[in-house]
């Protein structure tokens, strides 16, 4: 396996079902031994983005590689693969015992202890049928998958579902501890973004099957600010910059813009306007709307033609 | 701690600078790695290796090789000249204005600085 080439490498890639194109002509690259996120709203082309990359599913079109070849029934590139979905099916009779004791066959990097250990730390009972488990409980088998794999790649597709406060907590601790110790490729797919989004290097965004944002999470951070006063002169101060979004009432304005530098800050204050800085879930959540309203307005503009 | 819209590398520099100024990490002695902060901070290792190494850049940290990061001699004066700069410019520079806004001269400003300071230590001693 070449470690220098990107994780992934994805160009032009389609997937449709139907005349739906769930990915739409994307093109990115996943570099290795980082934390991504890959965030985006229901629907939007996450889950089957991860499949095409774990071979679960045929591109229509576009070109695919993960460690330099195509995962479709390529078992050296699937042997350095993990794939924490949000519903992960078992056989009937397993116990956790069971899918712990069967995952160093499919996980050459494998660690026992540890596995053993995030057993205790999630309270995971490991001898009582999978069957019986709490919706948490069984989310709680994925993530301890997913962290001891060690697998060079791993998904976590909305790993866990059902989890509580504190057990989310100690997923996020423990693969940060353990990614510290050993680095490796890590592409998170999660709503919850305030609480990932310290832990991210890089964000790729997905709305309607295109990538809407492909950065660096540090560079995301603090590039955007929202600048309220009164409407006037905050539309004096936003005129020719990259709006996100805007906001009102009455004589008062808010409008979210990006790249500030510190002296248009300073220039901001002295003209009476108030800064705030806008985190990487306003800021997502601020993008992935604007697109939908701006879809929704030219649909408007069709419905008012015909 | 890591607060929200501010860059997080940003924010471990300028963390490391304050514990230099205030003492809490000698010259001459380690800084935690870039692991510890990262799992202390709940931040990606990659980010908090950045905050590092702006102040190595800056010549505030340097590594031994092997070991890990310092805390250069003289850190902790260049930094306390910096803050110094920024100070004036944050601080002295918009309370000025807005004294000379509201028909406040210096002179006054000085007085009323004088007399808050006056006070505080009264506080503090009672």
């Amino acid at each position: 396996m070449n470690l220098t080439e990107p994780a992934v490498r994805v160009t032009g890639l389609t997937k449709k079902f139907g005349a739906f194109a769930a990915i739409d002509d994307v093109s990115f690259t996943v570099e290795t031994n980082k934390i991504y996120g890959l965030l985006g709203r229901n629907g939007a082309g996450k889950t089957t983005l991860m499949q095409l990359l774990t071979g679960q599913q045929f591109a229509t079109s576009g070109t695919l590689e993960v460690f330099g070849a195509s995962p479709v029934e390529n078992a050296r590139v699937l042997q350095s693969l993990c794939f924490i979905k949000e519903t992960q099916k078992y056989p009937d009779s397993f116990r956790p015992e069971h899918v712990l004791a069967s995952a160093p066959w499919f996980f050459a990097n494998w660690d026992a202890d540890f596995a053993a250990s995030l057993a205790q730390d999630f309270r995971l009972p490991l001898n009582r049928p999978i069957k019986k488990l709490s919706r948490g409980q069984l989310s709680a088998v994925g993530v301890i998958v997913g962290l001891a794999s060690r697998a060079p790649l791993t998904f976590f597709d909305e790993p866990y579902l059902g989890l509580d406060a504190v057990a989310r907590q100690i997923f996020y601790d423990r693969l940060l501890e353990d990614y510290a110790e050993h680095p490796r490729t890590i592409i998170l797919s999660t709503h919850l973004i305030d609480e990932v989004s310290n832990l991210l290097e890089h964000v790729l965004v997905i709305d309607e099957g295109r990538i809407l944002m492909d950065q660096d999470a540090d560079e995301l951070r603090g590039s955007a600010s929202t600048v309220v006063g009164k409407k006037t002169d905050v539309d004096a101060f936003v005129a020719g910059r990259d709006i996100i979004s805007r906001d009102g009432i009455g004589g008062l304005a808010s409008v979210t813009v990006t790249g500030l530098s510190e002296a248009e800050r300073a220039a901001a204050r002295t003209a009476g306007l108030e800064l705030s800085p806008v985190s990487l879930q306003q800021l997502i959540v601020q993008r992935t709307t604007s697109t939908t309203s701006e879809t929704a307005s030219t649909t408007d503009a069709w419905s008012a033609r015909s | 701690m890591i607060e929200a819209g501010k860059p997080i590398f940003v924010q471990i520099a300028e963390q490391i600078e304050n514990d230099i100024i205030d003492g809490v990490i000698e010259e001459e002695t380690p800084v935690p790695s870039t692991n510890e902060f990262a799992v202390f901070h709940r931040i990606n290792p990659a980010t908090a290796g950045k905050g590092v190494n702006r102040l190595v850049e800056d010549g505030i940290l340097y590594k031994r090789r092997g070991i890990g990061m310092f805390v250069a001699t003289g850190a902790r004066q260049r930094l306390v000249d910096a803050r110094t700069d920024q100070f004036r410019a944050n601080f002295v520079g918009p309370l000025l204005s807005e004294a000379a806004k509201l028909g406040i001269t210096a002179e006054q400003v000085a007085s009323m600085i004088n007399a808050e300071s006056v006070t505080d230590r009264n506080a503090s001693n009672s």
